[in-house]
């Protein structure tokens, strides 16, 4: 771990939010997409 | 054979798939790399000190942000000049990604503003047109969830979409055209001697071809996902009429 000194906490409230905020997005992108996939082969096979 | 061939929704389909998985293996590779150097391997800056190092997170989303919304723009046009279905569900599938942008563009900016400003926040021209660039982020998403006919809700988001283009723009260029404010010019430019130092250059590059990766990506599924789930609803529509 570097040493971020007096700024630590500012450096790693942004690297923590931004990784959220990207996994979020990930996470919510795959699973409507293999939520919407399913539902497709769902109404494919009738 | 013609460009828009592509946008058939089943060759889309076909092209994409590959294409998805390499632009996500790309992404991270590339994240992985630049913030690890960016975050344990570059010098503090002689004002900044160690708050330098949100540059590799802030700069990247801040571009995708604005770039996000002209992506938007050019799929919107295609829409309302050739009615191609993809290109209106590409733009709705952006939406949410620049969103995420701009909020990490923002949060990353106002705690990177506390210790060197000496405020989160201060209605400077930059500042305020991407607030506004992120309220019309939002305002595109809640048009296309309102209106229940696809069609109707490309055409009026597109709409949206051109107007908004102008907060784009001043998002871009607001330092520019007015020369004033906290926030400082662009951090990366063609004039060599107005970019960052040569030893944060590089990680930050990287990092922004990980930014660039990731939006492709997630871009390209989220459309593959809006595409299927058209054709669930078609088919579900079709099944009840029968």
């Amino acid at each position: 771990m570097p040493d971020l000194g007096k700024y630590a906490f500012e450096v790693l409230t942004a690297y923590a939010g931004s990784i959220a905020v990207l996994a979020v997005l990930i996470g919510a992108s795959l699973r409507r997409s293999r939520r919407v996939k399913a539902a497709l082969e769902a109404v494919e096979r009738g | 054979m013609s460009i828009w061939e592509y946008a058939n929704p089943k060759r889309f389909m076909d092209w994409t798939a590959p294409v998805m998985r390499v632009a996500f293996a790309v992404a991270a590779a590339c994240l992985v790399v630049g913030l690890i150097w960016g975050f344990f391997f570059t010098p503090d800056e002689t004002r900044q000190g160690s708050t330098v190092k949100i540059i590799y997170l802030h700069v990247p989303s801040a571009l995708m942000a604005i770039n996000a919304w002209f992506m938007m723009l050019v799929t919107s046009l295609v829409w309302l000049v050739r009615r191609h279905h993809v290109s209106a569900l590409a733009a709705r599938a952006a939406g949410p990604i620049g969103l995420a942008m701009t909020v990490i563009a923002l949060i990353t900016g106002a705690i990177w503003g506390s210790p060197m400003w000496g405020t989160y926040w201060a209605w400077d021209p930059r500042l305020t047109s991407f607030l506004i660039l992120f309220l019309f982020y939002l305002g595109y998403i809640a048009l296309w969830a309102a209106i229940e006919d696809a069609d109707t809700a490309a055409d009026l988001t597109s709409v949206l979409c051109l107007v908004g283009s102008v907060f784009a723009i001043l998002s871009r260029y607001a330092v520019n055209f007015w020369n004033q404010g906290l926030h400082q010019g662009a951090s990366l430019s063609l004039d060599k001697e107005e970019n960052v130092a040569d030893v944060f250059y590089i990680p930050l590059l990287i990092c922004i071809a990980g930014f660039v990766a990731l939006f492709v990506a997630l871009v390209l599924l989220r459309t593959r996902t809006e595409i299927r789930a058209r054709r669930t609803a078609a088919l579900i529509a079709r099944s009840q009429r029968a």
